[in-house]
């Protein structure tokens, strides 16, 4: 509503009060619960009068619930909340301080950071995080006779060979790498003199100036727009220095500035579907994977490809499909799951998808062959197979998205296949 | 309609069946004059509800069905420029052709063609007319950005002819099957529900309503076995609509009782994926009757 009439509040202040409380719980809950709700939620509980608890339950909820999900936490909320305000206000009160320890923290960390480090070096934090790679190999010292810059070194090296040092000079690349978006013809249009469709309106006005003289015919032409984004991740055992990697690369392209693409969906999968879509917003990649490594909980596992994609199918692949999304899969393809469902799942996908494009670290050796089973399931349901061991090979993903036609190394595996 | 109750009896005599939670929020957006925002599972009788209010307030229903790249001329307005063109040439053929004069009559409500969001901006002698925005998620972002417009000033600027504004503010239903997330900043201008599978009292109710030709028996038995299914690992599962569409064809049929031959032979009625079809098929649908036949004897 633009304007809103002046409230009349109730008799009982009271009840407003408690509205307003309640309204911070729900916040400190993660509701988005802002004032403007408030004074909504106040309105209709006028309107609907305060007779009935169902009533009342369900007149709140229309005002502070807008998605599904949030309706667990209101209804436990408002069970705590309007038996006894005192007893959430208590542990509210024992909450708060740490809550706000953390939102604090989170403000002073570009100055303390480095004093932080300085003081805490050596002291194994606690919180979880993307476990880093154990630095086996001594450091490779690189030599400065090599013709080879060490940019360009490091662009070919494998993921799995690189130093905790080269990982972080890796990471600091990819930072900046982007994927190139392949634009979908839009039913909206814009004004283009070249354009294949009559644009009448304009042809009208212009000739009316004219006193209804049509002199010029304007035409318009079909916009393009962006597609959604949907990576699903490895993260088993088998693929770790790769999902690290490519984590990294997901991070960069989803918060790439500019047309980019419409929205980047990224899970995480290994013995369960993790969806860290939301960690991926945040500025600084660090934070956002290792709030990513918090919420998945089955790093450097097992792998059940098919019933983690069963489970993507079931419950997400209508809501973030939608809309022509291009679907990114990130495995080895080394599953335990039975290769029949895993067929079956990854056709269902395919179908769903407008492309699905396979990256696949294993592709890196000369000799490759499709020979597990996983793989030879797979492989029919993709529309293009890439390498994605390095840099340059997730350089080379990028110029093969914004080729249409491009199928990888589809072809000649599925040859081999036969 | 005055009170919940009423709200609640209103949609009943239209045949629809609602439960206390939705019948509160339409209560609420009918007496605070807010859209009402229904997401839920296809099927679960988020159109209809629409429909329902408008016929039990005897209002217009004005249908605005989203799909992607929604514009401005297919949604609010056009002007119908064939029969401008004609103007024209009318003009010019009789010696008339004044510069101004045609201005003036060319862009006037003449030649006007009113998309659904304008037609329920006009005034209407029943009352304000019952928009129904079907399917947000189908389009795109800009034109929510345009729909908050207009959704918070109820009007809509026509550059030609200037502002037109609802003298009353219509009823506004959006409905959303959640293909993607309809932004917060359209969300929080309405008030929200998501619309559930109903219960198994409730969806006998919903179908003696609308099949009330079925006998007692047929509706307790497909109730009884839709809302088994639902509980089943399915792609999709069977909203309410299924449920309806499914027992006209076992009526259709002639079949008084449920067999495992007859559900092989109908479950395209429910069932609308292959995949799920083919979980459904052999001894599957025979183990779910059997199951139902242990838990309410007969």
């Amino acid at each position: 509503m633009a304007e809103h009439a002046p409230l009349s509040l109730p008799d009982d202040p009271q009840l407003v009060t408690n509205i307003t409380h309640f309204a911070r719980a729900l916040r400190v809950a993660g509701l988005p619960a802002g004032p403007g709700r408030v004074a909504d939620a106040i309105r209709a509980v006028e309107a609907a009068g305060f007779t009935n608890r169902a009533d009342f339950y369900h007149t709140l909820m229309a005002c502070f619930v807008s998605r599904p999900e949030h309706r667990a936490l209101y209804d436990q909320l408002f069970r705590l909340y309007w038996r006894d305000p005192r007893y959430l206000e208590h542990m509210m009160s024992i909450l708060t301080p740490q809550v706000r320890g953390v939102a604090e923290e989170r403000q002073l960390r570009p100055a303390e950071k480095r004093a932080a480090e300085a003081l805490l070096h050596g002291v194994d934090r606690d919180v979880p995080d993307i476990p880093e790679p154990k630095d086996q190999g001594t450091e490779i010292e690189i030599d400065a006779s090599l013709t080879m810059s060490r940019e360009e070194r490091l662009k070919t090296l494998d993921f799995e060979q690189m130093s905790l040092a080269e990982m972080a000079e890796a990471k600091r690349i990819i930072a900046r790498l982007s994927l190139a978006v392949p634009p979908l013809k839009s039913r909206r249009t814009m004004a283009a003199p070249r354009g294949a469709l009559p644009d009448w309106r304009r042809t009208m006005r212009a000739g009316l100036s004219r006193g209804g003289e049509m002199t010029d015919f304007a035409r318009k032409a079909r916009r393009t727009r962006c597609p959604a984004l949907v990576a699903l991740c490895d993260i088993s055992g088998s693929m770790s220095s790769y999902s690290r990697a490519v984590l990294h690369f997901l991070h960069a392209v989803a918060n790439e500035k500019g047309a980019g693409w419409a929205r980047v969906h990224a899970f995480t999968f290994g013995t369960r579907l993790t969806n860290i879509t939301r960690h991926l917003s945040q500025r600084d990649v660090d934070a956002s994977l290792k709030a990513a490594g918090a919420e998945a909980q089955d790093w450097e596992g097992g792998t059940r490809i098919a019933s983690c994609l069963e489970t993507f199918n079931r419950d997400w692949s209508r809501r973030v499909l939608g809309q022509g999304a291009v679907v990114l899969i990130i495995t080895d393809g080394l599953d335990r799951d039975a290769p029949q469902r895993l067929e079956r799942a990854m056709e269902r996908l395919h179908l769903s998808a407008r492309r699905v494009i396979w990256v696949n670290p294993l592709l890196r050796w000369e000799g490759f062959a499709p020979k597990a089973a996983g793989i030879r399931a797979m492989l029919p349901h993709v529309d293009t197979f890439r390498a994605g061991h390095n840099i340059a090979a997730l350089e080379g993903l990028a110029e093969a998205l914004s080729r249409p036609g491009d199928v990888g190394e589809k072809a000649r595996l599925l040859a081999m296949l036969r | 309609m005055n009170s919940i109750d009423e709200v609640q009896a209103g949609l009943a005599a239209q045949g629809y069946v609602c439960g206390r939670a939705l019948a509160t929020v339409v209560f609420l957006s009918l007496r605070l004059g807010r859209p009402l925002f229904l997401e839920g599972e296809a099927g679960t009788g988020k159109t209809e509800i629409a429909k329902a209010i408008a016929a039990a307030l005897g209002r217009r229903l004005i249908r605005l069905q989203c799909y992607e790249g929604l514009d401005a001329s297919s949604a609010v307005y056009e002007w119908n420029f064939a029969a401008q063109m004609v103007a024209i040439r009318a003009a010019e053929a009789d010696g008339s052709a004044d510069k101004d004069v045609l201005k003036r009559d060319l862009f006037s409500g003449d030649y006007l063609i009113e998309r659904p969001l304008l037609q329920a901006m006009r005034p209407d002698a029943g009352g304000a007319p019952v928009l129904l925005i079907d399917e947000i998620d189908r389009t795109d972002e800009p034109f929510e950005a345009f729909l908050l417009e207009a959704l918070s000033d109820y009007q809509v600027t026509i550059p030609e002819l200037g502002t037109i504004r609802a003298p009353e503010p219509p009823i506004v239903i959006l409905t959303s099957n959640r293909t993607r997330e309809v932004h917060d900043a359209l969300k929080r201008r309405c008030l929200y529900h998501w619309v559930d599978y109903p219960d198994l009292e409730r969806e006998l109710a919903i179908l003696k309503a609308r099949v009330p030709e079925a006998a007692d028996a047929l509706s307790r038995a497909v109730v009884g076995f839709v809302q088994q299914l639902r509980t089943e690992d399915l792609f999709k599962r069977p909203g309410v609509a299924e449920t309806i569409d499914w027992a006209k064809c076992l009526l259709a049929l002639d079949v008084l009782e449920l067999s495992p031959e007859v559900i092989a032979d109908t479950l395209g009625a429910i069932l609308k994926y292959q995949d799920d079809i083919q979980r459904l098929q052999g001894s599957e649908a025979k183990r779910i009757l059997d199951r139902l036949a242990a838990e309410v004897p007969t």
